[in-house]
């Protein structure tokens, strides 16, 4: 493994992994409990307690570069076992978050896969395997993906060819639409609440007078 | 309890990969007097990939499925689907927060009214109906299968969230299992990962993980693994060809605990629905009989030797008092 020289901390982003995880990472004492009962810890380039520390230590490029972040199961064991009650898992999804805003993508095929599934249900209002399975392929280039698997499932009617439409399709694409444009950033949020207090009070005030 | 109702949520799966568990959870919550109100027009969760992306996009797709309850009269929600029951909670949990739920709705423009609530196919058959109601509805008990309960990931962590079993060891599905009549071994990897939606992207993930689960249930002897989780099932069954290729030397079959449920219960194979599975469920279901007729035939032997013990006992009270009369006359 590469040496990470921990200078230059990057104090924002320590302070965006934890607002948008709400987790404390700095509770973290390192005693790799985490690590110890990660499934995917075969196939990371930083273990679950290396990262945690990279993030401890504000290395932003390291953490958002990383395999690791791509490649959690998202089980949930490391935040069941770890004694100081970090949400683990979520302090991942959160690194992962971030690196797909800033386009850093270490492991192709996991960007290609959640692509896949959620343009599926974007197009149908449901996911459809089969669907799934084809945007994928098309995604990656890996065209041979478990086609093996298909004559175990096909005859028995469990890998419908054509999806199940649902009438409120558009109302579900609407909802991927106004997240992909930005329309649930929380500066957004927060002015609409003020906004919205404001009125409330603005009305008391009309009913006093 | 009986008479009880809830709104159901399939997920996506029970369309397709996880026809089995849908039947099956369908007949048996009618045996069981549970009525399902299905959410109409209900979308997907947005699954694990939806939660990797963004929570407020997640909880956004779960809080549709909610609105689209409330429109139909329905708070609470019951669904088969580990994953889509951890997204549902989720959402529930986070949209307590005033922001959060405010970044929601600007996503879904559906306002959504407190009081909802979700929970898991066996969460309620074990908690609200209870186990007592289920023996009574067994016809066909499933003396001398032995099985491993396998309960996956997301059913019970994280704990805060989830609020159902003990996250490490949970005990639900084995006493489940042992009240249809099943033997139910320890099982150590009872909730460890099998890698989950990992199998598409990372081919290493499923073969590694849900391998190791499969040769512990064998090498234990368990003549079934059973599953409550459409991911784990298609993982540990559909799978289980490939991960044989790569060294596992058993076959063995993952039903569904609900499929076991409808055998058990005695209702019919379109219910039961084993022929859905990849992996077949004759031979374990053949084992099970022979070990029932052993188990039969040794209860026989004990309750013969038994009653030759006690007869030899009253025979000998009858010759003791007998020769205790003699003595006295003479």
């Amino acid at each position: 493994m590469e040496t990470v020289l921990l200078n230059g901390r990057d104090d924002a982003f320590i302070r965006a992994v934890e607002e948008s995880s709400g987790q404390v990472v700095s509770r973290c004492y390192q005693c790799g409990n985490c690590t110890a009962g990660c499934p995917m810890s075969f196939a990371y380039d930083y273990s679950v307690s290396q990262v945690m520390r990279l993030i401890q230590a504000g290395q932003k490029d390291a953490v958002l570069s990383s395999k690791a972040i791509w490649l959690c199961a998202a089980c949930n064991t490391c935040s069941q076992r770890c004694p100081n009650e970090i949400n683990v898992a979520g302090v991942m999804d959160a690194c992962r978050q971030m690196a797909r805003r800033e386009k850093k993508f270490a492991v192709r095929a996991m960007r290609a896969f959640v692509d896949a599934f959620l343009d599926s249900v974007k197009f149908n209002g449901r996911s459809h395997e089969v669907g799934i399975m084809a945007l994928y392929m098309l995604y990656t280039g890996r065209v041979w993906t478990d086609v093996e698997l298909a004559p175990k499932v096909l005859p028995k009617g469990k890998m419908p060819l054509l999806p199940h439409r649902i009438k409120g399709r558009s109302e579900v694409a609407a909802i991927i639409d106004r997240y992909k444009q930005g329309l649930s950033d929380p500066e957004l949020a927060r002015a609409r609440l003020a906004k919205d207090a404001g009125e409330e009070s603005g009305k008391g005030k009309e009913a006093v007078s | 309890m009986s008479g009880a109702a809830f709104g159901y949520f399939p997920g996506c799966s029970g369309l397709g990969t996880s026809l089995e568990y849908e039947r099956s959870t369908r007949a048996v919550c009618r045996e069981l007097g549970l009525t399902l109100w299905d959410i109409p027009d209900w979308n997907c969760c947005g699954s694990t990939p939806a939660h990797t992306v963004d929570p407020v996009l997640s909880a956004a797709l779960s809080a549709r499925v909610f609105a689209q309850g409330a429109r139909a009269g329905i708070r609470d929600v019951l669904t088969p689907c580990p994953s889509c029951l951890s997204n549902l909670r989720n959402a529930l949990e986070h949209m307590e927060d005033e922001l959060f739920a405010a970044r929601v709705e600007a996503l879904t423009e559906r306002p959504l009214e407190a009081g909802h609530s979700v929970k898991s196919v066996l969460q309620v058959i074990v908690e609200d109906v209870g186990l007592d109601k289920v023996k009574e509805r067994v016809r066909r008990p499933l003396t001398g299968l032995k099985t491993v309960p396998y309960y996956g990931c997301l059913m019970t962590r994280p704990e805060k969230i989830m609020r159902f079993d003990d996250p490490e060891n949970p005990q639900s599905m084995d006493l489940l299992l042992q009240a249809l009549g099943a033997q139910v071994l320890p099982f150590p990897l009872k909730v460890d990962c099998c890698g989950g939606s990992l199998g598409i992207p990372v081919r290493d993930s499923v073969p590694r993980l849900a391998g190791r689960i499969l040769e512990l249930a064998g090498e234990l002897g368990a003549d079934m693994v059973v599953v409550a989780c459409p991911l784990c099932q298609m993982n540990l069954d559909l799978r289980q060809g490939q991960i044989r290729t790569r060294g596992l030397d058993y076959t063995i079959p993952v039903p569904y605990f609900t499929q076991l449920m409808a055998y058990a219960f005695g209702l019919g194979d379109e219910e039961a629905a084993f022929k859905l599975l990849a992996e077949d469920v004759a031979p374990a279901f053949s084992c099970m009989r022979r070990r029932a007729e052993e188990i039969k035939a040794e209860e026989a032997r004990v309750a013969a030797l038994a009653a030759q013990k006690a007869a030899a006992r009253a025979g000998r009270g009858a010759q003791s008092r007998a020769n205790g009369a003699a003595g006295g006359e003479a």
